[in-house]
């Protein structure tokens, strides 16, 4: 943090914000806004990505899914609004990661083989 | 050796590109370089009325383009200097009446005849910038510390970003008593929020006004922002010139970082 | 040194329509930067301060700047095209001012273009802000292209901005050459510093308008303070304290008919000959 940070957190506390630091402000948030209108594209993909990672954990109502951008004073979020059909008991795994399994080691009974103890390993045949 | 084309922008109107041009191209002419100037502003020509050469136009881009002329007719040479020569625009047409390819051709005929072209962008980022853009190999984005002048650059830059043109910007009429107030968005806000490579800080002068009313480039005589476009032009020849400190030191200088033009 | 009497036009008074129609004014001036979009959200908050019901229609369509002006650059949640696409009601477009409750903002696409915008719609919407606004203002963009005949159609009125710099001339002359006489166009002339006219280093306003020849609706000083307002949002006609807000309100009286005294500007009368040869391009 710089002292032009410092300065600029008491100013605004203080109400006194200087024109300057309001305006880097303003600027900073509209051209996030300007910069999302241009990439219609890459908002698409967010979209898709996300209707995605939230389908992982409760099923969705893809054809009624909204996401917008909104600009408050000095704030800049996007707002997605999910509605939920049902919510999956076990969230399935990320897509392109194996499930993990807890290996389990065949008894010698699965194998249809006599117990061994593990201290006297079978004879080599 | 070809010459190196330069297309100098902005977006918003009124920032200085036009005086720039003018500036600029003198100090690389006075430098001993060879440079053809061009105003693309088809229909609001001004680049020969900053030069003081309105009087002498004969021919313009359009009618060189159209084949009504040559390239060397339309070309006004500007006395005071060995080597520089405008290009007019013409004024009682649009800019529909040349095409990109058209531009390019002409620039790359241009680009034979001298060291730099240096092509004079109208503002807006439609049609007329287009055809500006496409004579240029690289771009000078130029804008002034004032909110709407920095997000119509912010835009221009995306544009030439799109065309893969390498650009460096330019910050106009900067006031360092109001930066020091708070009263103005600094060269490093600027900077931050535009993160293209600086080439010039230029304060704003009040001898701009009377230099361009009467049509005579700061080069030529003994002006402040003289030595500030000087550097300009060094550092386009690839010097690295380090930015002049506006500011004495002082605690505010040290404290806040130091105000710099040039 | 003489005091310079300002003869100016009281604003005529609008040409025969309906009384339920208001006016739609174009701010334009062919060069960019000379302050038609502070002119554009200073007039209308001026207008609005008087009572009038305003709309603000920003026509700078890719380059939008009104909405920063004017702080309501988080507030656009549909522009200009998507009420001429039908892709958006005028009522969810029109943004309403922070400050004045009676004026309104429509504020321009930015990611898209001028050429995108079809020219009859543009008209049949500036119409349909006449039904519901006293004033429409209209933010010109820079240049004469598309843009500008986008802006001007719909408009009956013209407003020009210049200032006291020979580019800044020659465009204001050539769009009044473009306008013809059915806009009545009244002058603005922004941005003069008086001790550069008293030093002839800047164009009079007399020198101004002895080319232009337009009826002066009013003069404005160039300060400081406006780069402040700008920076945080907040138009400088809101300020009672400040000399540019007077001079916004006082052409804003203008506009609606008022017989207003023109300020007393002091200044040297300067005659420069370069300026002979701007008449050349206007028609």
């Amino acid at each position: 943090m710089t002292l032009n940070d410092v300065l600029t957190r008491l100013n605004s506390l203080f109400g006194h914000q200087k024109s300057g630091a309001t305006a880097k402000e303003r600027l900073r948030l509209v051209l996030m806004s300007d910069h999302l209108s241009l990439a219609p594209d890459m908002i698409e993909a967010m979209k898709r990505d996300l209707v995605e990672v939230v389908s992982r954990y409760v099923e969705v109502d893809r054809d009624k899914i909204e996401v917008r951008f909104e600009h408050q004073d000095s704030v800049f979020a996007m707002l997605a609004n999910v509605p939920i059909i049902s919510v999956n008991r076990t969230p399935a795994p990320p897509t392109g990661t194996p499930r993990r399994r807890r290996r389990r080691r065949r008894t010698a009974e699965q194998n249809g083989q006599a117990p061994q103890s593990t201290i006297n390993p079978a004879p080599a045949t | 050796m070809k010459a190196r084309k330069i297309v100098l922008t902005s977006g918003k109107g009124g920032v200085g590109k036009t005086t720039a041009t003018v500036n600029i191209g003198a100090a690389l002419a006075k430098r001993g370089h060879r440079v053809i100037l061009v105003d693309t502003d088809i229909g609001l020509r001004n680049l020969d009325l900053v030069l003081g050469l309105e009087k002498r136009i004969v021919f313009d881009l359009v009618e060189v383009v159209e084949g009504r002329c040559q390239v060397r007719q339309a070309l006004i040479k500007d006395k005071r200097f060995e080597s520089l020569a405008i290009l007019p625009a013409a004024q009682t047409r649009n800019k529909d009446a040349i095409t990109e390819d058209q531009m390019a051709r002409l620039m790359d005929e241009l680009a034979t005849m001298a060291d730099y072209v240096l092509i004079d962008c109208p503002a807006g980022i439609e049609g007329g910038f287009r055809n500006a853009v496409a004579g240029a190999d690289e771009a000078i984005v130029v804008t002034t510390p004032e909110v709407s002048a920095i997000r119509d650059a912010d835009r221009v830059i995306g544009k030439l970003a799109e065309r893969s043109i390498p650009m460096r910007l330019i910050v106009n009429r900067i006031r360092p008593d109001m930066v020091r107030s708070g009263d103005m968005l600094s060269i490093d806000d600027v900077c931050e929020i535009l993160s293209i490579e600086l080439l010039g800080i230029i304060p704003d002068d009040e001898e701009i006004i009377d230099t361009t009313n009467r049509g005579e480039p700061l080069v030529l005589g003994d002006y402040r922002l003289r030595s500030i476009y000087e550097k300009i032009v060094r550092r386009l020849e690839g010097d690295l010139i380090p930015f002049t400190n506006l500011d004495a030191p002082g605690f505010f200088g040290r404290l806040i970082g130091a105000l710099k033009a040039g | 040194m003489l005091p310079l009497r300002q003869p100016f036009d009281v604003a005529q008074s609008p040409a025969a329509v309906p009384v339920n129609l208001g006016r739609a004014i174009v701010i334009t001036s062919g060069k960019g930067g000379v302050g038609k979009t502070t002119t554009t959200a200073n007039l209308g908050t001026a207008l609005a301060k008087r009572g009038a019901n305003v709309a603000l229609v920003d026509a700078d369509v890719g380059l939008r700047n009104l909405d920063i002006l004017l702080g309501l650059e988080s507030r656009v949640r549909y522009h200009l095209l998507d009420v001429l696409e039908e892709k958006a009601e005028l009522d969810d477009a029109l943004v309403r001012d922070k400050h004045c409750p009676n004026l309104y903002l429509l504020a321009a696409a930015q990611a898209r273009e001028k050429d995108e915008v079809d020219t009859e719609s543009m008209r049949e919407l500036i119409e349909e802000l006449r039904e519901r606004f006293e004033y429409v203002l209209i933010d010109c963009p820079a240049g004469i292209e598309m843009g500008f005949t986008n802006a001007v159609v719909g408009a009956q009125e013209a407003i020009v901005v210049c200032t006291p710099e020979v580019s800044a001339v020659r465009d204001v002359d050539r769009v009044v050459g473009l306008l013809g006489n059915a806009f009545a166009p009244k002058l603005i002339i922004n941005r003069v510093r008086p001790h550069l006219v008293r030093k002839g280093k800047m164009l009079s306003v007399e020198d101004v308008n002895s080319i232009l020849r337009l009826p002066l609706l009013g003069v404005i000083a160039d300060e400081p303070e406006v780069i402040v307002s700008t920076n945080k949002g907040e138009p400088i006609a809101l300020r009672t304290d400040s000399q540019t807000a007077k001079a916004y309100h006082s052409i804003a009286a203008r506009i609606a008919g008022e017989d207003v005294a023109a300020p007393m500007v002091e200044y040297k009368e300067t005659f420069m000959d370069k300026l002979g040869s701007l008449l050349g391009g206007r028609r």
